[in-house]
């Protein structure tokens, strides 16, 4: 699992290098290279501790995680207009809402596995929506969509697995569908017109369908075999916009073609199968649920992330995990598999 | 079931009392989310496939041909218009230059800058802010190019020179010369780092322009229009293969304000050469007629980039011509105070409207001696001789029979010690001293003995010119205080707060500012020969008595003087408070006010017949009278 996740990293750092070069953030690949160690570090820190000892915490990890995330609120920086940075020293900057995603992971384990039916009844659909409703309400507000709805995901995952009744989910669905038009309102401005412009990218070929039109360009322009490392126009003559972050994808794409695609694809269902291995083998259902929460989490990511390069999703801020530029997302993806890992360690328990 | 097992579970591995261990439990579950995981990747790779293998060849052509050029045709501000739509604030026709981010070259930035007399760091600066931006995005260098900058750029601007360098046609703001209002109008600069970073100006870019002071910024957004932009795609040889789209400039809404731009003029005639303020507010609806604060300043110098001296200049100047006094000048109201002070006493009862005191130049109150600003004393004072003649002893008496929690109660009342709210940036309250506020602020229990001071307008109290005439704007509508403004926005007046006041007691006091002027008291120089203009003066100290002996006849210690009248009394349609700093004494300041309100009447008189147009050209920047006028020819 490490193997399969080192390698795309270093997919990563490799089109991080190959898209900044001769640019300011030229330094980026390495800054990346030295959160990878950060990660792995952190990874192992995480599958040392027995899980259960984490599961007992997570009161206190969801107490920790709402009080950060409120103080981004309260005395965050606003960069490019939300708030979603805590400044710490040396000019690093810490996003709370990646740690939440771990805790979140955490908090639907524990309270899944404590329950004493396999059915869930309103009771615990609701207590399990307010626990997550809390946080995912403090991201939404910074404004941060997309982690909002990772949250979101890793809730519905775990619901799923808790055994919703299917008359439950039924409402919950149609809730969601009347409550949907009335959360239009509330979306801010630009996240509206990204999602208009989803609709119809030619909307507004030079605001928000612009990164949509460049992406799908620079994936197109790839071909099968790709244009070469460091060749590819799209990327190196900065026509995609942030081609080391949210679209390292589309750089990759161009660069590598429809083979590189595949090559990674590969890699990404291999790591994920094996979670979903350890989800199997776990020794209890906390550790399985664990397992899947962090699998799930990570199909969501790839899901949003790559099929909006293609234009098959909305634009939104979510990273690509272990490839997309970035300290807080690597931190909290090795973070996750060294939860995996930690169950993986306990199965010999069983 | 015994104690015992139930203990050996608790020594088992930590917490595994709430944990299940039926492993199979979610096996169906996986099995569908490894389903779904493979429908996810299958939906992916459909994509991909799409793109690149069924339409590579369509995509290869866009990339290759992938030579956006961007270019934005900006949208004129609105103007800022008179009551009368007489134009105040106008743009005029110039050239800005912008590099094109989709072809710049970092060598080129230096020459270029070299070429325009620009600080290279600074243009370079200015690139890299842009970094994180959408190439489309082009960078704005110079506003108003001149005729030899002009020349630089047609000859630099080709393929195989500067191909980054773009001419623009803008709208470039125009301000009348001299200062004229410009405390009124505020300017528009270059939004700064600090700002952009704000969700306010979220939407903003490096180098735009936006509202930086007073109308300005307070109607920002509606006076921004929205920038449009033309696309085009060039080949790699620059030449235009396809227009891609052209997104209109839609213009910002013209801004129409109550001002009155002849009572305007006259009113910074009045001023001219004088540090100060005057308002004129129409006191049934709130609406602002004349907003003047002197020393201005020339806002066409902040227009884009303002030059470092002169920002130094204006920002070490003594005179403070940044310091917008009308709204933010925070100083004793002096002798002014005493109309409310008087209101206060007869309102509480403190005092009737027989109360008489004897003035012989003084009297000693806790042991110290107050002089009476007459030096022989003003003989038998009574309420109406008190106000118009301004005798200091009669309202030391006043003052400490009303206490000095009622006076900070009426001073509260007509608007005092808080905000007016008017629809202006950088608004300051002023003092309103009472004991709770004196607790407040130093700890310390009040002493009768400064009441004597605050009951003439000194110690602690302190106003802004705004307050002033917002204070009278309502007690001369009776009660009722109209929200001031100077947008026209086309909405009803708003009433921000009402009193109810005894209208004998209102009536003495009014008749009392009748006698300032009308009757051989302190505000004579006010008095106009048909229309009733009554008034007050005030003479406020900046120090103590003390103090000022050791600084005497140095200018910036002189006594403020101060008038604020209205007109007529019967029929009150205008209210006019002037501050003229440094000023010696009340009637000083009273022809200010005179001037305002005649030009008031005169131009109501006139009305019958249509007014001339007035020579507005005369405001404007001399060599360019018109907004049509060909841009490039501006003397610097």
């Amino acid at each position: 699992m490490l193997l399969v996740a080192l390698a795309i990293c270093a997919l990563g750092i490799l089109q991080i290098y190959s898209a900044t070069h001769g640019t300011p953030s030229r330094n980026a690949w390495m800054k990346q290279t030295v959160w990878l160690g950060g990660g792995l570090f952190l990874m192992w820190l995480l599958a040392r501790v027995d899980y259960h000892n984490l599961l007992s915490q997570v009161p206190v990890l969801y107490g920790t995680t709402l009080g950060l995330l409120t103080l981004t609120l309260a005395a965050g920086n606003y960069i490019w207009g939300s708030k979603r940075w805590i400044p710490l020293f040396f000019g690093f900057r810490f996003q709370p809402a990646e740690l939440g995603k771990l805790v979140i992971v955490l908090l639907v384990a524990r309270y899944l596995s404590e329950l004493r039916s396999d059915r869930l009844e309103w009771g615990d659909l609701l207590k399990l929506g307010v626990l997550v409703g809390i946080p995912a309400g403090l991201v939404l507000a910074e404004p941060d969509l997309g982690t909002t709805l990772t949250y979101v995901s890793i809730l519905a995952i775990g619901i799923f697995f808790g055994g919703v009744r299917w008359r439950h989910a039924l409402v919950i669905l149609l809730i969601a569908v009347v409550l949907l038009p009335c959360g239009w309102f509330l979306l801010k401005d630009y996240q509206k017109t990204r999602l208009l412009t989803f609709l119809d990218p030619m909307r507004d070929p030079t605001g928000s369908g612009y990164q949509v039109i460049q992406s799908k360009i620079a994936v197109g322009a790839g071909g099968m075999w790709g244009k070469g490392v460091a060749r590819g126009s799209q990327t190196q003559l900065r026509f995609l916009p942030v081609a080391y972050t949210d679209f390292v994808i589309s750089a990759f794409a161009e660069e590598h073609g429809f083979v590189g695609i595949l090559v990674l694809f590969g890699l990404y269902f291999l790591l994920l199968m094996q979670i979903v291995q350890n989800a199997q083998r776990a020794p209890d259902r906390a550790g399985m649920l664990i397992c899947m929460g962090v699998s799930s989490l990570l199909l969501f990511h790839l899901l949003v992330n790559a099929g909006m390069a293609v234009g098959r999703m909305p634009t939104t801020g979510i990273p690509l995990p272990l490839m997309s530029y970035g300290g807080s997302s690597m931190m909290s993806v090795f973070a996750m598999l060294g939860l995996v890992n930690n169950v993986r360690l306990r199965r010999s328990v069983a | 079931m015994s104690s015992i097992p139930e203990d050996r579970e608790h020594e088992a591995p930590k917490v595994s009392h709430f944990l299940r261990n039926d492993t199979y439990y979610g096996a169906v579950q996986i099995a569908i989310f490894q389903y779904v995981s493979v429908a996810v990747f299958v939906f992916l790779l459909a994509g991909y496939w799409d793109l690149q293998v069924r339409n590579e060849s369509l995509y290869n052509t866009k990339a290759l041909q992938n030579q956006i050029k961007s270019l934005p045709m900006p949208a004129p501000r609105g103007r800022i218009l008179d009551r009368e739509g007489r134009v105040i604030v106008d743009n005029h026709a110039s050239y800005r230059l912008v590099l094109s981010r989709e072809n710049l070259r970092e060598e080129h930035v230096e020459p270029i800058a070299r070429g325009l007399d620009l600080d290279a760091d600074d243009l370079e600066a200015l690139v890299r802010r842009f970094d994180r931006r959408p190439s489309y995005y082009t960078i704005p260098i110079k506003e108003e190019l001149t005729a030899a900058e002009l020349a630089f750029v047609e000859a630099h601007r080709n393929a195989q020179m500067f191909p980054e360098m773009e001419l623009i046609k803008s709208q470039f703001r125009l301000y009348p010369q001299d200062g004229f209002a410009s405390h009124l109008s505020g300017y528009v600069g270059e939004i700064s780092d600090a700002e952009l970073n704000s969700p306010e100006w979220a939407s903003h870019s490096p180098g735009d322009l936006i509202g930086k002071m007073g109308v300005e910024r307070y109607n920002n957004e509606s006076l921004t229009g929205i920038d449009g932009q033309r696309q085009v795609r060039v080949d790699n040889r620059m030449n235009t293969r396809e227009v891609l789209g052209v997104k209109p400039a839609v213009a910002g809404k013209d801004l129409r304000l109550t001002i009155d731009l002849d009572l305007q003029t006259v009113a910074e005639l009045a001023m001219e050469g004088r540090k100060g303020a005057v308002v004129a507010i129409v006191p049934a609806t709130g609406e602002v007629l004349a907003f003047v604060s002197t020393p201005g300043y020339d806002p066409n110098h902040f227009v884009g980039r303002i030059k470092p001296q002169e920002w130094k200049a204006l920002t070490e100047d003594p005179h403070k011509p940044l310091f917008n006094r009308a709204l933010q000048s925070q100083l004793a109201p002096g002798s002014t105070f005493k109309p409310i002070v008087a209101l206060a006493a007869l309102e509480s009862g403190a005092i009737d409207e027989n109360f008489s005191v004897h003035c012989n130049g003084g009297a000693t109150f806790f042991g110290r001696y107050f002089k009476c600003h007459k030096k022989g004393g003003h003989g038998t004072v009574s309420l109406h001789k008190g106000l118009a003649q301004s005798c200091d002893v009669y309202f030391y008496n006043v003052g400490l029979r009303a206490g000095i929690d009622t006076i900070a109660k009426y001073a509260e009342m007509v608007g005092y010690g808080r905000k007016t709210g008017i629809d202006l940036p950088g608004e300051k309250e002023g003092v309103v001293p009472s004991s709770a506020w004196k607790i407040r602020t130093f700890r310390e229990k009040w002493y009768e003995g400064e009441t004597v001071s605050v009951a003439i307008g000194q110690g602690a109290t302190t106003v802004t010119p705004l307050q002033m005439a917002y204070a009278y704007s309502g007690l001369v509508n009776k009660g009722v205080w109209m929200r001031p403004h100077v947008v026209d926005d086309g909405r009803k007046p708003q009433v921000d707060h009402t009193a109810v006041i005894n209208p004998a007691n209102l009536g003495k006091v009014l008749d009392g500012m009748c006698g300032v002027v009308n009757e051989g008291g302190t505000g004579a120089a006010a008095r106009l020969p048909d229309i009733v203009l009554c008034g007050k003066t005030g003479s406020a100290q900046r120090a103590s008595n003390d103090f000022l002996k050791t600084k005497q006849g140095e200018e910036e210690f002189k006594d403020d003087a101060w008038f604020v009248g209205f007109a007529s009394r019967d029929n009150p349609e205008i209210v006019v408070a002037a501050l003229f700093e440094n000023g010696v004494h009340g009637n000083f300041a009273a022809p200010i006010v005179r001037d305002v309100v005649k030009a008031y009447y005169d131009k109501k008189s006139r009305q019958k017949q249509p007014a001339p147009a007035p020579n507005l050209a005369a405001w404007l920047t001399p060599g360019k009278p018109a907004p049509a006028a060909e841009p490039g020819t501006r003397p610097r």
